[in-house]
């Protein structure tokens, strides 16, 4: 059989999975930029009721792999909720996606929009508050702004990261695009012709994300340069 | 309007500051003179708390520096104009200006922009209202920052070496509108290396070695008549 009609066959079964990869990607960033937001302003805080609980985070979702927390979101919680509490929980894959993604999301974007409010130099605030302002007034007119601007880079190379990261969901049967490829390819043993039409899909996604990166890059450049 | 009280300012071991006492009438310009490293910027910084003494008492217009609120409280009566000017580049200037009225002192914004405007034109930079920092001289922006703070109505202006990171050319123009401010008699502390402007405008001048005043006196005490051997060397370098 000829790849190319293959590849035409499974095409559009393939494109709803690319789909659902989107949703899941939006949805996980967008959550995980709140989580991101709050654990990196608590990264930053001198209060150590924020900062540890922050930075165990951080270093628990950075430092283990999101395969072993989607297993365990999706496999472990429910026996522990069983042996500990004797409740039955039956997980829903879309949902158990987007919560592994976005708590593990958060932890990444958590140290982006960290680094990016440490960035600005130390007199913005100075003067801020100077001129009176509180702490709080201070990063939300003077520091955030200027940090969100240098935080649209790293923020799209981690949209792209999880787009990517999103086909490890397939092994909790989610069926998101690396799974339907898997599914196509159980049936009819096309390997090669179904995985490279899920390959040219993704690429085709975090190509699109990076140019509109790079014209939200450029846009905010014409604001001002910071 | 200021009183400082035995105060001592220690950077880990380093002490920059040691036993510091001095007082700043009302419509009195003081002027601090010194080498670097002499404790002057970290003096005036201690006045509006950017940075936190080791121990002595600072009293601003009868309000002791000790707890949040009154920091806050000092803050709104204390204007400080920076080095490196501070402005904040995602805002026009007109923006710069009105920023803290509005937020602080909850002014609307129309009244805000009106004080923001009289004060550029103060300055001599009525054309400059929508301009970005970046597009504007250090002389300017140092001219907009010193707007800036004096948009919060001030009763003290602190000047923390203000033409220090200017070009030669443009210090005139920032040490103009600092001498009107002098003129129009507002309390003002200023730290910086123009000998000229501290003798000409200063009622007083402080000389700081080492985390300690040395000398203090009238600018003709001070230039004409100096005592302490220090403040001779240091004047023999300089002038």
């Amino acid at each position: 059989m000829d790849f190319l009609a293959v590849m035409l066959k499974y095409l559009p079964v393939l494109l709803m999975g690319a789909v659902i990869t989107v949703e899941v990607t939006v949805a996980s960033v967008f959550l995980g930029s709140i989580i991101g937001l709050f654990a990196g302003l608590a990264r930053l805080s001198k209060n150590k009721l924020l900062y540890y609980p922050a930075t165990a985070y951080v270093e628990f979702f950075r430092g283990t792999p999101l395969l072993v927390q989607i297993m365990i979101l999706y496999f472990g919680i429910p026996q522990l909720a069983q042996s500990l509490l004797d409740i039955s929980i039956t997980m829903n894959p879309l949902g158990a996606s987007i919560v592994a993604c976005s708590i593990n999301s958060g932890a990444y974007i958590a140290e982006i929009f960290r680094a990016g409010v440490q960035s600005i130099e130390r007199g913005q605030m100075e003067a801020a508050r100077s001129l009176g302002m509180s702490h709080f007034q201070a990063m939300r007119y003077i520091i955030l702004p200027q940090a969100y601007k240098r935080v649209v880079p790293p923020l799209g190379n981690e949209f792209i990261a999880m787009l990517k990261d999103t086909s490890l969901l397939s092994v909790i049967g989610f069926e998101e695009l690396m799974r339907r490829g898997q599914l196509i390819v159980a049936q009819t043993y096309q390997t090669f012709p179904v995985y490279l039409t899920a390959a040219l899909l993704y690429l085709i996604m975090t190509f699109g994300i990076s140019r509109w990166v790079a014209y939200m890059e450029r846009r905010l450049k014409t604001g001002d340069s910071h | 309007m200021i009183v400082i009280n035995g105060l001592y300012k220690n950077f880990g071991r380093l002490e920059v500051l040691k036993d510091i006492n001095c007082k700043v009438n009302e419509q009195e310009v003081v002027v601090v003179i010194g080498p670097s490293g002499s404790g002057k910027s970290t003096m005036l910084r201690c006045i509006n708390k950017l940075e936190d003494a080791t121990k002595g008492q600072i009293v601003v217009d009868g309000i002791p520096l000790n707890s949040e609120a009154n920091i806050n409280a000092i803050r709104r009566e204390v204007g400080m104009v920076f080095q490196r000017f501070n402005l904040f580049p995602h805002m026009t200037a007109l923006q710069n200006i009105s920023l803290a009225p509005m937020k602080v002192r909850k002014m609307d914004r129309a009244a805000a922009e009106k004080i923001a405007r009289e004060l550029l034109a103060k300055v001599g930079l009525s054309d400059k209202a929508g301009v970005y920092p970046e597009q504007l001289s250090g002389g300017q922006q140092q001219r907009v920052a010193i707007a800036r703070a004096l948009a919060m109505r001030p009763k003290i202006m602190l000047f923390d070496e203000p033409t220090s990171a200017l070009d030669p050319e443009m210090v005139g123009e920032v040490l103009a509108v600092m001498k009107d401010l002098a003129r129009e008699g507002m309390t003002m502390v200023v730290v910086t290396h123009e000998m000229g402007f501290a003798r000409e405008v200063g009622d007083r001048v402080i000389f700081m070695d080492e985390g300690r005043i040395v000398e203090a006196g009238t600018p003709e005490q001070i230039f004409a008549n100096p005592h302490n051997p220090r403040l001779k060397a240091f004047l023999s370098k300089i002038l």
